[in-house]
């Protein structure tokens, strides 16, 4: 029984090897956001001077208090941010739990191909298909409104959802849905009553992992879809206000924490659900 | 069976309405893209159909040239993410104290807002004032600011860094899964053999990992291939055309000059791309299942 904290045991230097490397691979990750916070902390005139000091001194959270009226539609920004992402999840949930209990039950004719269909939707995220979905949202009469932001973003947050939940309530034995069967229940009831409950964590992964998704990605429809000021997410908010000629960088910075600091938060509480919701496929069985 | 009929019905109705979702917001603009692509279409009222006059254009364009761009930094920002990715993940697997803590704190690129992670790397590289060129001057590696985004060559390795910088820690969270997934026993057979750490990741964690490598290399091709937000934050593009990628150009022609028609044909050309590396992938994928049957 000893084996394998035998086989795990590391020498002196092994350790030191990979503290190392984790420090070096850490390092790279998370300097952006030391240098962000620090930058925060500086006083304008210490930013703009050489020689380049990483520690500020007289640093002091000013910037978190006056970015509020440097940028006036910050509270909105944030707002539209959870209003767009919340709206998706709730779209992407109603969309992908029907489809993926369908896939993970029934053998249909097609539904291998119909499945790799779903998955190639993600291939033309992004900007590739910006063209006709401007015209498909001009038509709709919806540019320039929220619906412009969320309709598009729902179509591509919907395979992963959909991969999810099917492996998911693949997993569940079958013969519940046959214990129900027999008892009578209907097919609907037995959705409803049976499978959905037990498969709860893994929606709940699921809607956890879309609305992390749909926040972190919020940029390229808002950017293209929307003009107005008091429906744009966070992220388009301060690429206007990065985008002018002298950007106050210490409050573009204070004010981006604010804005991750909602997915920080999830990070830390639910970070044992996002790995495996993120992860998911890795392991095929 | 009428049972079973009553059954595939009820599967249709429960995929109806994600179907009929992604048929209008994914498959219909798809079938528009082709079609706009042999028309002239623009902010004129009228639309001509010019046959393959914009797929003529791109080519004697200098669009040839952004295709090639496009490749070598794509395979650039993917090889990269790749081989951090993996070591990453092969010390995080590491039974060492604090690996969970870790773990987490790989994770906030991929999470917090990709704009906004762009932003604070837009600061870093900047010349007079930023980080890198600072403490590359601290270190006396540099005599004199160097203002990452204004030259082409730089800007062009800035991208990708950051490109790296958000892709890695979904290669190395979803490699270290797959690491995970390895039986321990093939482990513990080999240790009691005598063999080293190091023989044991050669010989049994790599070639286990292989199919898992090429999975998320294609998944981690397709979104590098159409990334976006990140060069247009950070360069738009510039300078002179410089970081300018196939899907920047198409934004450019289409949204930005308002030609839909060359923006569609660019586009296509596009979508044909990530097909092949579809196809590629699904070939590759099915050779590995074979393969393991036998």
């Amino acid at each position: 029984m000893s084996q394998p904290a035998m086989i795990n045991r590391y020498k002196w230097y092994e350790l030191i090897g990979i503290y190392a490397g984790i420090l070096l691979f850490l390092t790279f990750v998370l300097a952006p956001f030391i240098e962000g916070f620090l930058v925060s902390l500086k006083p304008l005139s210490q930013l703009f001077s050489s020689p380049y000091r990483f520690i500020p001194e007289h640093g002091s959270f000013d910037a978190y208090r006056t970015m509020w009226t440097s940028v006036p539609g910050f509270g909105w920004y944030i707002f539209n941010s959870f209003l767009i992402s919340g709206s998706i999840t709730i779209i992407v949930l109603i969309l992908v739990v029907p489809a993926a209990y369908a896939f993970a039950r029934f053998e249909f004719r097609g539904a291998g191909l119909l499945l790799g269909a779903f998955l190639a939707v993600k291939m033309f995220s992004g900007a590739v298909l910006l063209i006709p979905l401007f015209r498909l949202m001009r038509s709709f009469g919806v540019l320039n409104t929220y619906f412009a932001m969320i309709i598009p973003g729902v179509a591509f947050i919907i395979p992963t959802g959909i991969w999810l939940l099917h492996t998911y309530i693949r997993r569940i034995p079958r013969e519940l849905d046959e214990a129900a069967y027999v008892d009578g229940a209907s097919q609907l009831y037995t959705l409803r009553r049976v499978i959905l409950p037990i498969a709860m964590p893994g929606i709940t992964v699921v809607a956890i992992s879309s609305f992390i998704e749909a926040y972190a990605q919020q940029f390229i429809y808002a950017l293209t879809f929307n003009s107005k000021t008091e429906y744009m997410p966070l992220p388009v908010g301060l690429f206007a206000y990065f985008g002018r000629q002298e950007v106050v960088w210490n409050e573009l910075m204070a004010a981006s924490f604010v804005g991750i600091a909602p997915a920080l938060v999830v990070i830390f509480f639910l970070q044992r659900y996002l790995v495996s919701g993120l992860t998911a496929g890795a392991v095929k069985q | 069976m009428g049972v079973q009929r009553s059954t595939i019905i009820f599967a249709w109705v429960l995929l109806f309405p994600a179907l009929l979702y992604v048929t209008i917001i994914v498959a219909y603009p798809l079938v528009d893209t082709i079609i706009l692509s042999f028309t002239d279409a623009s902010l004129k009222r009228v639309t001509n159909w010019v046959g393959f006059e914009n797929y003529g254009k791109i080519f004697n364009d200098t669009f040839a040239s952004v295709i090639v761009r496009t490749f070598i930094w794509t395979f650039f920002s993917v090889s990269i993410k790749m081989i951090i990715g993996t070591l990453g993940a092969s010390m995080l697997n590491a039974a060492v104290p604090g690996r969970a803590l870790f773990r987490v704190l790989t994770m906030p690129p991929w999470i917090v807002p990709m704009a906004i992670g762009i932003f604070m790397w837009g600061w870093m590289y900047n010349g007079q004032f930023g980080m890198i060129s600072g403490l590359l001057q601290r270190f006396g590696i540099v005599d004199s600011p160097v203002a990452f985004l204004a030259y082409g060559s730089t800007a062009f390795w800035a991208t990708i860094v950051t490109d790296v910088w958000i892709g890695v820690p979904m290669v190395t969270l979803y490699m270290l899964a797959a690491m995970q997934a390895i039986p321990q026993d093939l482990y513990e057979a080999a240790w009691t053999d005598g063999a080293g750490r190091f023989y044991r990741f050669r010989r049994i964690t790599l070639p286990l990992l292989v199919p898992s490598l090429v999975t998320m290399s294609m998944l981690s091709l397709i979104s590098t291939f159409n990334s976006f937000d990140i060069i247009w934050i950070l360069t738009r593009g510039g300078p002179n055309g410089e970081t300018t990628t196939m899907i920047i150009d198409t934004y450019r022609t289409a949204i930005g000059s308002y030609k839909y028609g060359e923006g569609a044909a660019r586009a296509v050309l596009i979508c044909i791309f990530l097909s092949l590396f579809c196809l590629a992938y699904f070939r590759l994928t099915s050779r590995f299942s074979t393969g393991a049957k036998r």
